[in-house]
């Protein structure tokens, strides 16, 4: 026996860059955060050769799950191809060697960026949401060991005042993205900063979401047909995104989540935010062979 | 002493044995007993460092006791409270206990509206339904004589009478078993005062709230006591009917205090 | 029918500050039947205030038993719990001074109803009662409605009077209710205490002038013998 035979050959990087036991450890805790689901798992957060709050949370559960068949799909706010999902999908790709899609029905593993994609996700699929601030309850407890007490004893009072607060003082509830949802009926997470209109997408989802948070070390995670659900007064119900009649001035769909593109003359068209479904509605439409798939929202109403 | 009940067949609603507390080298509460009959009113007097608010702080399960025992007769309440965990604690005081603190900042969210910080209650005993919230929210101000038009305001923008009138709407929101108020006009205004203390009283007489009043004020324990205990240097020296106390006190601290009274 | 045994009755107060004693009355007996009215007699002083208080357990006696014959059985009221002198004076045992405790916001018909409300008369007939008393006391109709505590004194005294005598009670111990009433009030309330007395109520009373009541007077306890000088003690008195 001898050191050569036990170790293995040095190499100038680890394979998925993450070294072994900052994988193990991730997928330790992923598998923790599955089994609680909703309930906030704190992890190590190595360092990537990116900032924090760029997305190193997602990335590194990203680094953790891909091998060479997995084929990646990486989006910023809806948008394959902006400069940050470009760069994550590039080192992704270089450092493990994996295929990249942008057709989120060819995607094994989905690294998103404030947004769940339009096409249904199957339970073959991971979707991996980056997340700046993990912890619903900082806005009513700075502090977090007090926090966290509050977790474990489900005492969510302050959060249904806030609510209470917003509808009192405007007239509706004004939390947009990030909108605070029970869990299984036991955690109240925050979905990352989504807006209203995908949360629903999570609730009974057939796919495994996994939120993760590098600069707060924590991930949380979604498991597949699992309750999630929007903190609502059963007299106030959850309204989402008032985009059900707007129309894609590129692509034509309608009902879908818009981005709004201001004009010089004051007024607005919209984009549909998911590019890559307002991409395959263009190619359908000039009569190529694309296949979109089955949607959440149907004719701007959410299916289940 | 005085015999045990002979008439009154009712099982006292608290009952507290033999709590002792210490702070370091002072001994804050010495073996303090007391029981409370279902809507009857216990006052407890005494100077500062008496340890009353100590005991009426173990009674609002707030404060640990060293020993002791302290049960209320409530359906599914049992054994010492001392013994329950934070969690059984919190649902206990969120709603079978209200609580008026001298000091507005300990009992209200000075910066959200006056009717949220009397809705978390019901928000924790789970209610989810916006409409009645508010109905039980502006119920309670009103029975508390808050100004209804008023009830969005933020605590910090209101006087102290009027703040004592939102944490007295808070205690009483989700109507608990056992109030407790702590110095709940201290502070105040002589008239403001003797307004929130009018309101105490017609409270007590209409919905019969078994109520725990802490005080220094002879007048204020005097107006809402059916029962007096007096405490000095964490221990009770004197306990009896109000009428009595005052009438004829026993204990030379009693007496100094009855005397003192202008 | 005996309802009230008083044995051995002895108080007097200690008052610390002076480091003293002092008597008030000594080894006290009596015995009170249903229907009967004793007046306590004596000298400014001679303790027939504090004795009346004494038996309302307001003092705390030194010595001796005040067997009270309830509708509960026998009670000691000299050594009863606190819950149990509190539902005896809700129920059976009533204390008349001219004095009213008036409540904030508590109009005078609804004070007056009380008594008969709490032992569970239906809300108007308590109501129709205690406007009958009212009246009988001569409290002006317009003042029904309103809160006592901006009543004159004697207005409140008349109140007082109504709201006390309302519901026949056991034993009544009347500590001096006829001074500074008028001539009509006055009647009412001899007329009121015959009532009561022919339906049972014991009594014990202390009056200044007792000729207002002389035709209701059994028996007379004098006090005097054991002299006590300062009636209206100023350390005590609240």
């Amino acid at each position: 026996m001898s050191l050569k035979s036990l170790t293995k050959d040095w190499e100038p990087m680890s394979y998925g860059f993450l070294d072994a036991s900052a994988k193990r450890e991730i997928r330790r805790k992923t598998l923790k955060a599955i089994a609680v689901p909703g309930c906030q798992m704190p992890y190590a957060s190595r360092e990537v050769p990116m900032a924090r709050g760029w997305g190193t949370g997602g990335l590194q559960i990203s680094c953790t799950l891909i091998n060479l068949q997995t084929t990646v799909k990486v989006i910023d706010q809806g948008a394959d191809d902006s400069v940050n999902a470009a760069s994550i999908r590039r080192f992704l790709s270089r450092v493990s060697g994996a295929p990249t899609t942008m057709d989120t029905l060819k995607a094994d593993l989905i690294q998103s960026r404030h947004r769940i994609p339009e096409e249904k996700l199957r339970e073959d699929q991971v979707l991996v949401l980056q997340v700046p601030n993990p912890e619903p309850l900082r806005p009513v407890q700075p502090n977090m060991s007090i926090a966290r007490q509050m977790h474990a004893d489900a005492d969510y009072g302050r959060m249904w005042l806030q609510l209470y607060e917003q509808i009192v003082r405007s007239g509706r509830v004004m939390q947009g993205a990030s909108y605070p949802s029970l869990v299984h009926g036991r955690f109240v997470m925050t979905p990352s900063p989504i807006p209203r209109w995908d949360v629903s997408k999570m609730h009974m989802a057939k796919h495994l979401t996994i939120l993760s948070a590098g600069r707060e070390k924590r991930l949380h995670a979604v498991p597949p047909y699992t309750r999630v659900e929007p903190l609502v007064f059963d007299d106030v119900p959850y309204q989402v995104e008032e985009h059900q009649d707007l129309t894609c001035a590129r692509s034509g769909a309608k009902g879908f989540f818009m981005n709004e593109i201001p004009q010089d003359d004051g007024s607005s068209t919209y984009e549909v935010s998911d590019s890559e479904f307002g991409v395959k509605t263009i190619r359908k439409g000039d009569g190529e062979p694309v296949e979109i798939g089955a949607t959440w929202y149907h004719a701007g109403e959410m299916t289940q | 002493m005085m015999d045990a009940p002979q008439i009154v067949k009712t099982r006292p609603l608290l009952i507290a044995r033999n709590v002792s507390k210490r702070y370091g080298a002072v001994q804050a509460l010495q073996d303090v007993s007391a029981s409370v009959y279902p809507g009857e009113v216990l006052g407890i007097v005494g100077e500062s460092g008496s340890g009353k608010s100590t005991f009426l702080r173990c009674l609002n399960l707030e404060e640990d006791p060293d020993h002791g025992s302290y049960t209320l007769d409530l359906p599914d309440v049992q054994g010492n409270l001392f013994d329950l965990d934070r969690y059984a604690r919190r649902m206990l005081c969120a709603t079978r206990i209200g609580i008026v603190y001298q000091n507005p900042h300990l009992g209200l969210l000075m910066k959200h509206s006056s009717s949220g910080n009397v809705a978390e209650r019901l928000l924790i005993a789970g209610e989810r339904r916006f409409g009645v919230l508010r109905e039980k929210a502006r119920d309670a101000l009103d029975a508390s004589e808050f100004p209804l038009d008023r009830m969005d305001a933020p605590p910090i923008e209101l006087s102290g009478g009027m703040q004592q009138r939102v944490q007295l709407a808070k205690a009483i929101a989700l109507e608990p078993a056992l109030l407790l108020l702590d110095e709940p006009t201290t502070g105040l205004d002589v008239s403001v005062q003797a307004l929130v203390l009018d309101t105490l009283k017609k409270l007590q007489q209409e919905r019969k709230i078994t109520m725990v009043i802490v005080s220094h004020d002879l007048g204020v324990i005097r107006t809402l006591s059916d029962r007096v205990m007096v405490m000095k240097g964490g221990q009770v020296v004197e306990e009896g009917l109000a009428d009595q106390v005052f009438q004829d006190p026993q204990h030379a601290y009693t007496q100094q205090l009855v005397h003192a009274k202008l | 029918m005996t309802v009230l045994d008083v044995r051995g009755l002895t108080k007097g107060f200690t008052m610390h500050h002076l480091g003293t004693q002092m008597g008030a009355f000594e080894d006290i007996s009596f015995a009170l039947q249903a229907g009967e009215f004793l007046l306590l007699k004596g000298k400014n002083g001679a303790g027939k205030s504090t004795l009346l208080r004494t038996l309302y357990r307001s003092y705390l006696s030194q010595g001796g038993e005040i067997l009270f014959h309830s509708d509960h059985g026998v009670i000691d009221l000299a050594r009863a719990a606190d819950v149990d002198v509190s539902f005896l004076r809700r129920t059976e045992i009533g204390f008349v001074t001219q004095f009213l405790t008036a409540r904030p916001r508590v109009s005078a018909q609804d004070l007056v109803a009380e008594p008969l409300r709490l032992a569970g008369q239906e809300p108007t007939e308590a109501l129709r009662a205690a406007r009958h008393w009212l009246y009988t006391f001569g409290v002006k109709e317009e003042l029904w409605a309103a809160y006592p505590t901006t009543f004159s004194g004697g207005e409140q005294q008349k109140v007082n009077l109504a709201r006390a005598l309302i519901l026949p009670q056991r034993l009544l111990l009347l500590d001096e209710p006829t001074a500074s009433l008028d001539v009509h009030a006055r009647a009412a309330l001899v007329e009121r205490l015959g009532e009561l007395k022919a339906q049972g109520t014991a009594m014990i009373g202390v009056f200044h002038h007792p000729g207002d009541v002389a035709a209701l007077i059994d028996r007379e306890i004098d006090l005097t013998p054991n002299a006590f000088q300062d009636e209206d003690r100023k350390d005590v008195a609240i």
